[in-house]
């Protein structure tokens, strides 16, 4: 069959909502792009555990401490079954994770703005999270078939992530007067790079078109931030928080809210490494890979032993 | 030393009882012990199961996807096997 011949088969595929499984013909951009994005989106969920894992031992209750502490175990293994899903493209997990630690491969940016109060832990998990559902969910439909199955996983488990955290601003809001200022000042610092999390406007995103075509994505990065300022506004309301845009406001027209336009040089910049946290989080990734060998070297030297015996 | 060197499993799991074992996933451990508890705690963390069973990856034979048409046309092609294939008058019951 000639590579035109596959590109037409695989692309009907596609058109007929047939999913791509690991040892199927694919083109290798379609490879390529799909191995970005999902390592990208396992170094997020493993960067992700960084501002939250800090306020393990500062939750207010041993509650909130479980709750925390559960959460941050999903991520794990939310980036497990995205370097799995890498694995079954060809990626080599140690290099994808390489990539990572040198800054050829990148992770959400918002995880790299500093996680300051207890109110900021709340708000991860009502907005980041909130956001960050938004885009899964589309990818449950993706076509390419161990992806789509890791994220209909991450998505079942990520809604009591975003519901614990708006109990938890619930709870700040109906506080006492700071309680409540320290909720709004978290809502302040994280509107905006939550926005910035579904990644460049349309004009400027250079692998939409393909990715659309591909049904890798459903969905542009401006309809996803869309439906996530109209999910919002009301919750902010019962909240009693204000989301802070002054040009935020129903256009009955679109059947949408408008908003003020995004600082694209923070978000580049953010995404250039130059970030209030980019260096912090690298350094504790490395750290915690290089701290951690003799565990993995022990494991491996003890299953040898047990496999010597067995043998033996 | 790296990761890379631990072997892949595959993961499949029995919900409950009288429900058989389903693959689920794959993850990375250095022997059977260790991929089971990794097993546990990366994909039954919500009481997704009663019992694991992990196999090494590079002991899993598959069928070959580029002969996939030929290889199952024996099953395509027998549209006998089917009980629709067979008229029956309106009126007969319990079949």
């Amino acid at each position: 069959m000639t590579q035109a011949e596959q590109e037409r088969r695989f692309q009907e595929k596609i058109e007929k909502e047939i999913k791509i499984e690991p040892n199927d013909w694919m083109p290798d951009e379609y490879r390529q792009t799909l191995i970005r994005q999902i390592s990208q989106h396992a170094h997020s969920e493993i960067v992700g555990m960084l501002p939250e894992g800090n306020w393990i031992t500062r939750a207010p209750n041993l509650r909130r401490k479980a709750v925390l502490l559960a959460k941050v175990q999903d991520e794990a293994g939310h980036g497990l079954y995205l370097y799995s899903a890498a694995e079954t493209l060809g990626a080599d997990r140690e290099q994808l994770i390489d990539d990572m630690h040198t800054g050829k491969a990148k992770y959400s940016s918002i995880f790299n703005y500093p996680a300051l109060t207890w109110a900021d832990i709340g708000t991860i998990g009502w907005l980041v999270d909130g956001a960050a559902i938004m885009n899964q969910v589309a990818l449950c439909r993706t076509s390419y078939g161990p992806y789509a199955r890791a994220m209909v996983k991450i998505c079942k488990e990520e809604s009591f992530h975003q519901r614990q955290g708006y109990e938890s601003l619930m709870k700040l809001c109906n506080g006492t007067p700071q309680q409540k200022a320290m909720a709004q000042d978290a809502m302040n610092r994280f509107w905006w790079p939550a926005l910035m999390m579904f990644g460049p406007s349309d004009a400027e995103s250079t692998h939409s078109d393909q990715s659309i075509k591909w049904k890798i994505k459903r969905f542009t990065n401006d309809e996803l931030r869309q439906s996530f300022v109209d999910a919002s506004v009301s919750q902010a309301e019962i909240l009693g928080l204000t989301i802070p845009d002054p040009n935020l406001k129903w256009n009955e027209a679109r059947g949408h809210y408008d908003f003020s336009e995004i600082n694209w040089d923070e978000f580049w910049q953010v995404v250039k490494g130059n970030g209030p946290c980019n260096k912090e989080r690298i350094a504790a990734r490395l750290k915690a890979k290089e701290d951690g060998l003799w565990v993995r070297e022990a494991a491996n030297a003890f299953a040898k032993k047990r496999a010597m015996k067995k043998s033996a | 030393m790296s990761t890379s060197e631990w072997p892949l499993w595959e993961v499949f799991i029995r919900s409950k009882q009288g429900l058989n074992h389903k693959h689920v996933g794959s993850l990375r451990a250095p022997d059977a012990t260790l991929a089971l508890e990794n097993a546990r705690d990366v994909y039954t963390r919500r009481s997704e199961g009663i019992s694991i069973w992990v196999v090494e990856s590079a002991h899993i034979h598959a069928t070959d996807i580029d002969e996939a048409e030929s290889f199952f046309e024996p099953s395509d092609t027998k549209i006998y096997r089917h009980p629709t294939f067979y008229e029956v008058p309106d009126g007969v019951k319990h079949m």
